[in-house]
């Protein structure tokens, strides 16, 4: 049982991997849609439609230390343009900036992790870890359409 | 009879001139207009915030957003705007302005020295401003910072750096109309209709433009092309925002977040730094008064994609 559990772990772990580099641009795309689902969770919790969860507001941050980790290793050279990216030039004039983001995002949910007991604590450690969205959005996307 | 004709010509002309000339002849509010007033400390900074004044006049890249020494490059298609310094420094910013010059500058869009401003700063909006708003405005930027250093000149090639062209633009476009509420609507709705109208300036991104840089009225807040270059910006009546509640948009004003988990992105960002300024309450104005906005179809978007 073990056995299969990490054999099927180990081929989903590569096909990502490979689908990583095969296509660049839908993989960062999924990465950004599972991050915009986690924090429409959040969102639901801290403007009080949903229910409190505490295994859910730490799945919320675990997704975000997750695609900090994952995302730029995502944008290639060769994926400046095609498969409807919102990915603007600047990710590639600056990507000592574009990386740095992603490092204070990760530390950010890091520490939200252990900060987080309740809603009110909930509350005010996602609202600041997700500024890091639209700091990010704000330089280095680009929405055509 | 060619002489007559030439001489008519020149005439033509002549008058034409002078109709221009006295068209455009940039408009002033004089100090005698203004009543005594005490201004109100809190209401200058909402209306700060309201207005937006931080994005386009805070100094790019700073952290501190009420230090207002400018130099942000605004591209259009006219050419590109460099923003003043709005600081208190009383030789670069607007230190040694009386009230009535900003006054001038907001609901008329004159400078001190009497030339016009090109309406990239958004007077189109501000005009609509009430005196006393602008007042405590006023009065609120006089207690931010001092920034020192002028910032360059426009690089906005010939015609448009003709400053005297923009009298005719403001005789098209700038009607010196107050805001004017609805008194069948509930208070909020007008409170949320005056934020978005006047001071906010939402209007000014969030519609296409003629080619003359015009806010086409048809159209208004259903987006279009980003003025800035690259982009689109989004249709904000409910042919663009029907998905989303009053709370939606409030939260959205107050942290970025849109109601898909996805969060604002470009010039957006820098405006919710100032909505999450305001009261919840003026948030939740605007929210009420962005759901009456009936659907409107904006400019053909250049690609289709299938998420949007």
């Amino acid at each position: 049982m073990l056995r299969t559990v990490i054999a099927v772990a180990a081929i989903a772990i590569g096909v990502t991997a490979v689908a990583a580099q095969s296509d660049p641009i839908a993989a960062r795309k999924a990465l950004m849609k599972e991050q915009g689902a986690q924090t429409k969770i959040g969102a639901g919790m801290a403007k009080g439609e949903a229910p409190f969860d505490l295994s859910k507001a730490q799945a919320i941050f675990a997704n975000y230390i997750d695609t900090a980790a994952k995302m730029p290793e995502l944008f290639p050279p060769n994926s400046k343009t095609g498969g409807e990216t919102t990915a603007a030039p600047k990710i590639w004039e600056d990507p000592a900036g574009f990386k740095a983001g992603f490092v204070k995002l990760s530390n950010e949910a890091k520490a939200a992790q252990s900060n987080v007991k309740d809603l009110d604590s909930f509350k005010s450690a996602f609202g600041g870890v997700t500024k890091n969205c639209g700091g990010c959005h704000e330089s280095y996307r680009v929405k055509k359409s | 009879m060619l002489r007559k004709l030439v001489l008519l010509g020149l005439a033509a002309a002549i008058v034409g001139l002078c109709v221009f000339w006295f068209v455009t002849i940039p408009a002033t509010i004089p100090a005698s207009a203004l009543a005594p007033y005490t201004p109100n400390a809190a209401n200058g900074r909402e209306m700060f915030y309201a207005g937006g004044c931080t994005s386009c006049h805070a100094t790019p890249g700073q952290e501190d957003r009420t230090r207002l020494g400018g130099g942000l490059g605004l591209k259009s298609p006219f050419g590109t705007f460099y923003v003043p310094n709005i600081s208190s420094d009383p030789n670069d910013g607007i230190g040694k302005w009386s009230e009535a010059d900003f006054l001038t500058a907001m609901q008329k869009g004159t400078s001190p020295d009497g030339r016009h401003y090109f309406p990239a700063f958004p007077y189109g909006s501000y005009q609509r401003m009430r005196t006393e708003d602008v007042r405590d405005l006023f009065a609120h930027l006089k207690t931010l910072p001092p920034v020192q250093g002028k910032v360059r000149d426009h690089d906005v090639p010939f015609p448009f750096n003709v400053r005297r062209l923009v009298g005719g633009w403001k005789f098209l476009y700038l009607d010196g109309q107050p805001f004017q509420g609805d008194s069948a609507r509930p208070a909020e709705w007008n409170r949320g209709a005056y934020l978005v109208n006047a001071p906010g300036h939402c209007a000014e991104c969030h519609s296409p433009r003629t080619a003359l840089g015009g806010i086409i009225a048809a159209q208004r807040f259903a987006g279009g092309p980003n003025p800035e270059g690259e982009g689109w910006v989004p249709n904000i009546t409910q042919k663009g925002l029907g998905d989303y509640s009053e709370k939606d948009i409030a939260y959205l004003l107050e942290t970025g977040q849109t109601p898909d988990g996805d969060s604002v992105g470009g010039s957006m960002t820098t405006v919710v730094r100032n909505t999450a300024q305001l009261t919840p309450e003026d948030r939740n104005a605007i929210a009420a008064y962005l759901k009456t906005l009936a659907p409107v179809e904006g400019p053909k978007k250049p690609e289709k994609s299938k998420k949007d």
